[in-house]
């Protein structure tokens, strides 16, 4: 799929200056980089103090908290996990086509990961609306109808639920804004080693949503036993 | 791997002007991206705060005159201490030393010419000061009375709903915080000047760093343990409340899994200024480097682990209370390896009590009568009988006031000539630094006697035998507040009219002292090469 249009930019040495308050450009990178890796450190310990409760409250409530978790719907959330994946595997693609220097195969890699990504989120509120179906949705004053026991610590389940995937779908609504931008931008493809660097730092946001999705499965999904 | 040391765009500075040439128009501060400005801006908001805070804290000390609790009824009383505590917790000690002091001299000291991140750094003031306003107008309007804490469920349950919005208000903060330090970490990694190795460093650059580690790895989860008290307050969930089948106790790990590491973000960089005051007037290189380094380290790291000492009577575990008991002993230890180095430096040095160093003296005893007395609290039966009393209030404010601010005041007056270019007044300083040091032992001794004989901390009125030692108490707060407002008159008088200092006036190593003062725009007008150890004094 390489085309012409693709090479626009290919020049190996697009030399950009450094911001002012940087030696060099190399610096300027490293910079970049460790500062996302530390932000996505405090965002994986605000995701932190949640499962921390979770785990303490769960292993207080065990039967209760894994009958709750039986009321959820394991099929979708594997469905979505699958997708998310996906999605972590057409980013990857689509940097190393922007390494490459392919700008039309890149914007398609990533025009696949938003639609994953969107994808992920329409499932997502399916089950959500299914849950407020079923009267199992205790936010905003809903009326909550558990049918199984200690309907009250059954109801604290499903906040904790309702909290951590919100949280991580708001996380990935950020997540898919970036990927829209990043998408214009690659159009335009101006200054690719600047694109470069960018695409790489959204690529890491992106990743670390898929590793929160990944805890919310196996602590709210999978430990159903 | 040196690589070049000047990018092109540093020749526009062939002549190096000074950050402050930049103009004074409002624009120019407000829109700043140079560190240096906005570690002002910070100061300007800081102060503010302060002395809010600190009007709140002697209207405690007036209505505490007399026993019988006549000046303010219970219910402002309780408003009034959680105003207090509110603002002089989230809103000065936090940010207190790095924000200011920190922002200004972290570039200049690992030569550099500014933050790795410098609109962050703007973005984080802005954070900060708005989500202050914010927070203290919720406080003030609500009459917040839930105490710095906001303890569950009281505070979920409390009929105000102005609790939701002042959560709100130092969660916002929390980013600020954060965003700080992302910018020291980064910057430390990836902007040291040729030469500087990680041993090289001053021991204030590893104490901010320190700081911005836990800074990074403890406020997100403040952050969240916020967000869920907004939930539980606005959409009824039951996290926290027990009639919902929630959990108080959890409220309190997590509550505390911050903010007994964020006693280290307060007194950490306050060490590190102590560590840089203490050589440069004793002449002498820092007894112990490799040992006060790795104490700063443990103290981040031990940090994390001794939250449980604010549970020992909440519920939690014996066990739980045992270990935690232990845990808070061994913090003790680096603590003590860094008042002895700082003696020992003393020990060896030819001492000139320059104003800077009566803090450093001063935090050096306030200091260790705070840890000393907070290895009684640790002692899980001595903390039974104490909690919750005058001592604890006692304590805590010999770290905080005595440690922290007692800190941050002799790092203003060491690195006033290179943040202005001039001097202050040495006799009215002097007078401030001991009316600091005789306020803050007469305000806050009288409150260990107090807390020992049984008097309960957060009452507004006591039985008369506690008379004397609170009247004692509020004659401190006397002698403290002009220790405090004397500084902010002539330190402002010296802006203008303070004789010009010089780059080096006391003499001192650094990378911060050998550019002029106050610094050119980028700092350096040649990026410095660093060949040896710091302190090199003699
Ligand atoms: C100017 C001298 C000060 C005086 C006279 C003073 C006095 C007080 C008093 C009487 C209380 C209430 C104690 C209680 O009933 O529990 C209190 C609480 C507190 N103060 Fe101060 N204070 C002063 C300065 C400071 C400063 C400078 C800070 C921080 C920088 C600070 C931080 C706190 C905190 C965190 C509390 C805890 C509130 C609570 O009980 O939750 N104080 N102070
Ligand atoms: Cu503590």
């Amino acid at each position: 799929m390489p085309t012409s249009s693709g090479q626009a930019g290919a020049r190996p040495e697009d030399e950009t200056p450094p911001e002012t308050q940087f030696d060099n450009m190399d610096q300027q990178r490293h910079a970049g980089l460790l500062g996302m890796w530390v932000f996505l450190l405090t965002e994986l310990l605000l995701f932190g103090g949640l499962f921390a409760a979770f785990a303490i409250l769960r292993l207080q409530y065990a039967n209760v908290f894994a009958e709750a978790a039986q009321h959820l719907d394991l099929k979708l959330a594997a469905i979505n996990t699958a997708l998310l994946l996906s999605s972590g595997l057409t980013m990857m693609l689509a940097e190393l086509a922007a390494g490459a220097r392919l700008r039309k195969v890149a914007v398609y890699w990533l025009l696949a990961t938003i639609l994953l990504g969107l994808a992920f989120l329409a499932i997502k509120g399916f089950e959500w609306y299914s849950e407020f179906r079923h009267q199992l949705m205790p936010v905003l004053g809903l009326p909550f109808r558990y049918p199984g026991e200690q309907p009250a610590i059954a109801e604290l389940f499903f906040n904790l639920y309702f909290i951590a995937t919100g949280l991580h779908a708001v996380h990935m609504l950020v997540g898919i804004a970036i990927l829209v931008v990043m998408l214009a931008l690659v159009r335009r493809w101006r200054r690719p080693d600047r694109l470069d660097r960018q695409l790489h730092i959204a690529g890491l946001y992106w990743a670390f949503i898929d590793v929160v999705w990944i805890f919310i499965f196996t602590l709210f999904y999978l430990l159903r036993g | 791997m040196t690589s070049v040391v000047y990018s092109e765009s540093e020749d526009r500075h062939a002549t190096p002007r000074d950050y402050l040439s930049g103009g004074w128009s409002i624009r120019s501060w407000l829109l700043t991206v140079d560190h240096k400005r906005i570690a002002w801006l910070y100061a300007v908001s800081i102060t503010g705060f302060f002395f809010f805070g600190s009007a709140a804290a002697l209207l405690i000390r007036l209505e505490l005159i007399s026993p019988a609790g006549d000046l303010l009824s219970a219910e402002s009383y309780n408003k009034l201490f959680s105003l207090h505590g509110i603002v002089m917790v989230w809103f000065f000690l936090i940010p207190s030393i790095p924000a200011t002091l920190g922002n200004f001299l972290l570039p200049m000291m690992i030569g550099a010419r500014d933050m790795a991140f410098p609109k962050l750094n703007l973005l984080s003031w802005y954070i900060y000061t708005l989500g202050g306003i914010f927070t203290l107008a919720a406080v003030i309007a609500g009459g917040v009375d839930t105490g710095w804490t906001f303890y569950t469920p009281y505070s979920t349950l409390f009929s105000n709903s102005a609790v939701l919005a002042a959560a709100t208000g130092v969660f916002i903060v929390g980013f600020s915080s954060i965003l700080t330090g992302i910018n020291f970490i980064v910057t430390t990694h990836t902007m040291r000047a040729p030469g500087l190795s990680w041993l090289r460093l001053p021991l204030f650059v590893w104490a901010n760093y320190a700081t911005g580690l836990v800074m990074v790895l403890a406020t997100p989860v403040l952050a969240i343990t916020l967000v869920l008290i907004a939930l539980e307050r606005a959409l009824g969930i039951g996290i926290f409340d027990p009639a919902l089948g929630g959990d108080p106790l959890l409220f309190q790990h997590l509550f505390w899994f911050y903010s007994h590491p964020a006693v280290y973000i307060m007194i950490l960089p306050a060490m590190g200024v102590v560590s840089e005051i203490i050589p440069c007037f004793s002449r002498n290189p820092i007894f112990g480097y490799m040992g006060m380094v790795l104490s700063i380290m443990a103290i981040a790291l031990f940090g994390f682990v001794v939250w449980g000492h604010h549970m020992f009577v909440s519920g939690q575990s014996m066990y739980a209370g045992i270990l935690f008991s232990f845990f808070s002993f061994l913090v003790a230890i680096p603590s003590a390896i860094k008042t002895l180095n700082w003696t020992a430096t003393l020990f060896r040095g030819q001492i000139s009590f320059s104003v800077s160093m009566i803090y450093a003296l001063s935090f050096l005893e306030l200091f260790t009568v705070g840890g000393l007395t907070g290895v009684f609290l640790a002692a899980l039966a001595l903390d039974v009988h104490l909690h919750d009393t005058y001592f604890i209030t006692a304590h805590f404010h010999y770290i905080m006031v005595g440690g922290a601010v007692t800190g941050y005041m002799g790092g203003l007056h060491f690195w006033w000539p290179k943040l202005t270019g001039r001097m202050y007044s040495r006799p009215w300083a002097t007078v401030a630094a001991l009316a600091l040091l005789i306020g803050l032992n007469l305000t806050f001794y009288p409150q260990f006697l107090l807390g020992y004989a049984g008097m309960p901390r957060r009452y507004h009125s006591y039985p008369e035998e506690f008379e004397i030692l609170h009247v004692l108490s509020s004659l401190g707060a006397g002698v403290l507040a002009l220790g405090y407002l004397l500084p902010l008159i002539y330190l402002s008088w010296s802006l203008r009219h303070g004789e010009k200092s010089g780059p080096n006036p006391w003499d001192a190593t650094g990378l911060e002292w050998q550019t002029a003062s106050p610094p050119p725009v980028h700092n350096f007008a040649e990026t410095p090469v660093v060949t040896e150890k710091p302190y090199a004094y003699k």
